[in-house]
């Protein structure tokens, strides 16, 4: 034990088994101090604050404008590959940046060398030639290794839009390390545990040994350069932070090791708030600290997570419009011994929408349930209504699955802090293989085979139970299919880009989540659904590929609380989880699934023909478990009431999202009475087994004159499907999809 | 027991307190002038069984906590008393709070229905029996009957005004406003709604000549002082009664 018990960094904390082993969530239990009440201690922006802010602002409007900044063309990322970079030296009170400027992006070869570049040229930048010639000459990228073991089945499914979004051609993403432990213990300390780990690791060689004393050893390597990178900006993150300063300087050291080193889609930062909650209140006890001090420290970190950028290709952008990073601080909840998790810090990472103005990062998700504070909820909600910057997921949900120091990873995945670890998934494509049930196996767009061996409906009349069969077939197909993938995808990212700086911050015998997603689940059902209560008949060609559905009659659409068709969204997601737990998982994965689409339900919806729903070819899904666009007619509860029917636990346990949009006058007559009633609506949503909520409270007009004047509205942030963004970011497309979504609006 | 329904919005969050989910029903014996929902005044909408209408309430209760509830809305609620009844009678059975929100005119059966309501926001068309006949068409005795049924059961009222530039607008309108809602029994609260001309395309839908065609919408902004001192009005009302309850 190199660490003195004793010590200063340590003074005044309640001691317990964190002491003497890695233990964030024990240190947290014993130290943290639950707060009741209400906002009015928040402090204003400080002035260094303020300057600091009023650079990177400038930069980050430029940037919109300009798609970008600047990029780091002759090295490639790395922990502690690049310079240090300030924004405004003099008054920045937490330092460091993923280069040595703001904004200026990292690339990194990895993941694979042709994204890179060609993310690259859509800037009009070039790689150093040099580093591009021996990066080509040495070293084999992740997206090489997968394509040289992809079957046929899986290019075939790729390139037809069945399963779409893959993370073989980017960084996976959704890992969290947990980056409480460098403050909590520092790097010294946390390189003799994983030594002794090390040694453990000794017995028979077995592939799996050999990998992970592999990974170890590079996990060592990563800690050391880690404390390397701090101490260039002059940071001793080696021994534990002695005061709030350091601890927020020292986690965010930690955080921003990992975005140096990877591009994982979503670079989340786990849940932060309450941890530092303790260092900052042992500073205001002691009279070392006052409230104005914390705020700026918060406020600070929050500016450089704002920060946070990767190297996109155009592909990618697509996928998930807005240039997002996913930097999720969970927020909240309930500890299982019935105190609450909110500190005064919560609200100081909440009131930074205040000090700072609204923006899509950091992705500020609270942990919500019903025993919260009542004055939190209120203030959330608040928030909410003012900066539609916020997300809701249901702590009573995943607190009995995941107990209580879990964060999100992205939009709506849980795992237990630094024990965790998820494999990402994508999507594949529900309502394309409805139509493979009804064609055949054959793509209504490509006219090729995908899946074998399914019976080519040519009934005139679409027959329930006969599509029904053929539709469980084929999803039979693609899940088998789908885990090959994913298998694939992870041994290759293992062995080519692993992360080593953040699985240095997790336990070393670490559970791994393998999230699997689906899109178009509400075409899917409504599709079903129009098939067995009304009559449709299909419009074929030459081929007999059905590229039409003339719909004959009415029936129930999923958004309407209406049993009839919500219990086939059920049955669908439920089948479908079950047909891939079938099949084991590289590393002993465990099998989860989402209903979450990011923005690609635009992209899913030009891949895929007309449905038997009524959306023809082209048009976008709705996003993750969104009812289709307009089709919820019975109002905003009723079509809450059919997501919160999509099961999460066992089924769908990466997450269900559902984006809610309301007017502000829908919600109420006034300021109070609009805070109060968004509180009911979230807690009754989340009473019913509900897990994700986005919230926005804004018109329609808004978005449309945002549209066109832009320059107007520089930081309108809006929830999309899991994360926020700048609206200004997305494309066309993808705003004209939002702007065609359900605004509740009943007055 | 059926009904008939125009619809159900499940979230009305400016229909009486707290959350609420609001079924309009079809069909109401007034045409009043700026009536924005002209489709729910005749025929048509969909026939319901108590029970079903019922079993999909109860569905939001969720989402209700301390305060909010169920509200009869239309169209005119009134209008179909026993399918009304049951309804109400079912939710109460259940917990839930009820709202009627009704012009009062409607085909008797008051003291049951409203044995089963805890709050009518009462929609006060005009004060004088002239004005009242201008907006509606009608004679004002038949909502002054409910009223007085309102009085005997005790139960609360929400008082609703429309202000209609030229029509039920300026200060004279609005004093003598204050004078009748002063009268009313159990006035918690005064709601003046600003006239709008969202309605106006259903009209053209339904090819029904609308009689405001050309009157401006209320700047909403403007009513904001009528409505204070209207509510202080009735606020003062409510003490008085109170103090000469005390005297008996």
């Amino acid at each position: 034990m190199s660490i003195d018990v004793n010590c200063t960094a340590w003074n005044g904390f309640r001691t317990g088994e964190w002491r003497h082993l890695v233990n964030v969530r024990n240190f947290i239990q014993k130290n943290y101090t639950p707060y009741e009440g209400d906002d009015s201690f928040l402090a204003p922006i400080s002035s260094k604050t303020a300057k600091v802010w009023e650079k990177a602002e400038a930069l980050i409007l430029e940037e919109i404008q300009k798609g970008i900044i600047d990029v780091e063309t002759r090295v490639v990322s790395g922990i502690d590959n690049f310079a240090p970079g300030y924004i405004d030296r003099d008054n920045e009170v937490i330092v460091g940046l993923q280069t040595d400027a703001p904004l200026k992006r990292i690339v990194n070869l990895y993941g694979g060398m042709r994204m890179a570049t060609s993310a690259l040229e859509q800037y009009g930048y070039h790689l150093d030639p040099e580093v591009e010639k021996h990066f080509r000459l040495y070293r084999k990228t992740h997206n090489d290794g997968v394509f040289d073991v992809y079957p046929q089945r899986t290019r075939l499914a790729r390139s037809a839009g069945l399963l779409t979004g893959l993370p073989d051609a980017y960084g996976r993403g959704r890992i969290v390390g947990d980056y409480c432990r460098v403050p909590l213990y520092g790097t010294d300390f946390l390189i003799e545990e994983k030594r002794k780990d090390l040694d453990m690791l000794d017995g028979l060689m077995t592939d799996e040994r050999i990998r992970l004393r592999e990974e170890v050893q590079m996990q060592i390597r990563a800690l050391e350069e880690m404390a390397s990178m701090a101490a260039r900006y002059g940071c001793d993150i080696t021994r534990p932070a002695e005061n709030a300063h350091e601890a927020v300087q020292n986690l965010y050291m930690a955080y921003l090791a990992g975005i140096k080193e990877n591009n994982g889609a979503a670079t989340s930062l786990g849940r932060t708030a309450t941890f530092l909650d303790i260092y900052i209140q042992r500073d205001l006890d002691n009279g070392v600290l006052d409230e104005q001090g914390a705020q700026e420290l918060i406020d600070q970190f929050v500016i450089k997570l704002r920060l946070v950028r990767h190297l996109r290709t155009p592909e990618y952008n697509e996928l998930f419009g807005g240039d997002p990073t996913w930097v999720t601080e969970s927020i909240g909840g309930m500890g299982v011994d019935g105190r609450t998790l909110v500190t005064k810090n919560s609200f100081r990472y909440l009131h930074t929408l205040t000090n700072l103005g609204t923006a899509p990062e950091p992705n500020l998700t609270v942990l919500w349930s019903k025993n919260l504070p009542q004055a939190f909820k209120d203030y959330c909600s608040k928030m909410s209504i003012q900066t539609d910057s916020i997300q809701y997921e249901s702590d009573e949900l995943m607190r009995p699955l995941y107990g209580d120091d879990y964060c999100i990873a992205c939009c709506v995945s849980a795992m237990a802090v630094g024990k965790q670890m998820q494999f990402f998934g994508a999507r594949a494509n529900l309502a394309k293989s409805l139509l493979y049930a009804i064609n055949g196996g054959v793509d209504e767009k490509k006219g090729m085979e995908v899946v074998p061996g399914i019976e080519h409906d040519l009934d005139e009349v679409l027959d329930y139970p006969k599509v029904l069969g053929n539709y469980k077939k084929v999803l039979a197909y693609v899940a088998e299919l789908y885990v090959d993938t994913i298998n694939i995808i992870h041994y290759m990212h293992d062995k080519y880009a692993y992360e080593s700086s953040q699985m240095a911050l997790h336990d070393t015998l670490v559970e791994r989540l393998a999230a699997f997603g689906v899109a178009g689940l509400s075409i899917a059902a409504d599709s079903l659904s129009a098939i067995k209560f009304a009559k449709v008949r299909p419009i074929r060609n030459e081929a007999g590929i059905a590229v039409d559905f003339a719909i004959e009659g009415d029936f129930p659409k999923y958004g309407n609380d209406d049993d009839r068709v919500d219990d086939i969204a059920v049955e669908l997601v439920s089948y479908f989880s079950a047909e891939l737990k079938k099949h084991p998982l590289y590393r002993n994965g465990i099998h989860t699934l989402s209903a979450l689409t990011i923005t690609s339900n635009v992209m899913y919806g030009k891949k895929t023909g007309t449905t038997p729903d009524g959306r023809k070819a082209g048009e976008p899904f709705a996003p993750g478990a969104n009812p289709m666009h307009g089709r919820d007619v019975n109002g905003a509860l009723a079509s809450l009431n059919s997501v919160a029917k999509i099961p999460y636990r066992a089924v769908c346990q990466d997450g269900v999202s559902n984006t809610f949009t309301v007017v502000p006058e829908a919600l109420g007559k006034d300021d109070s009475q609009r805070v109060t009633n968004l509180v009911a609506i979230l807690d009754g949503y989340f009473s019913q087994g509900a897990h994700h909520l986005n919230v926005n409270v804004l018109h329609r007009e808004t978005l449309l004159d945002a549209m066109e004047h832009p320059e107007k509205y520089p930081s309108l942030t809006i929830r999309v499907s899991g994360y926020a963004v700048n609206f200004n970011r997305l494309s066309r497309e993808q705003q004209e999809e939002v702007v065609r979504r359900t605004f509740h609006a009943a007055i | 027991m059926t009904g008939r329904i125009h619809s159900i919005e499940s979230m009305g969050l400016v229909d009486g307190p707290g959350v609420r989910s609001v079924v309009f029903f079809q069909g109401c014996p007034l045409r009043c002038l700026y009536c924005h929902n002209p489709d729910t005044q005749r025929g048509g909408g969909q026939e319901i069984s108590a029970q079903e209408l019922c079993r999909r309430l109860v569905r939001f209760r969720p989402y209700f906590g301390d305060s909010g509830g169920v509200t009869f809305s239309g169209g005119e609620p009134l209008a179909q008393p026993e399918f009304l009844l049951e309804c109400l009678r079912r939710l109460k059975a259940e917990g839930i709070h009820t709202c009627l929100d009704t012009s009062g005119v409607g085909l008797g059966n008051y003291g049951e229905i409203l044995a089963h309501t805890d709050l009518v926001l009462y929609d006060v068309k005009h004060f004088d029996p002239q004005g009242y006949r201008a907006i509606t068409g009608r004679d004002m005795d038949a909502t002054l009957a409910f009223v007085e049924a309102v009085r005997t059961a005790g139960v609360p009222i929400w008082v609703r005004h429309v202000v209609v530039p030229g029509l039920t607008d300026g200060e004279d309108h609005l004093t003598a406003l204050g004078a009748y809602i002063a009268t009313l029994p159990g006035v918690e609260r005064v709601e003046l709604l600003p006239y709008h001309t969202m309605g106006v395309e259903k009209y053209r839908k339904l090819g029904i000549p609308y009689a405001l065609e050309g009157v401006p919408p209320m700047d909403g902004t403007k009513l904001e002082k009528w409505n204070r001192r209207l509510n202080e009005i009735c606020r003062r009302g409510t003490k008085q009664e109170r103090n000469e309850s005390y005297e008996h």
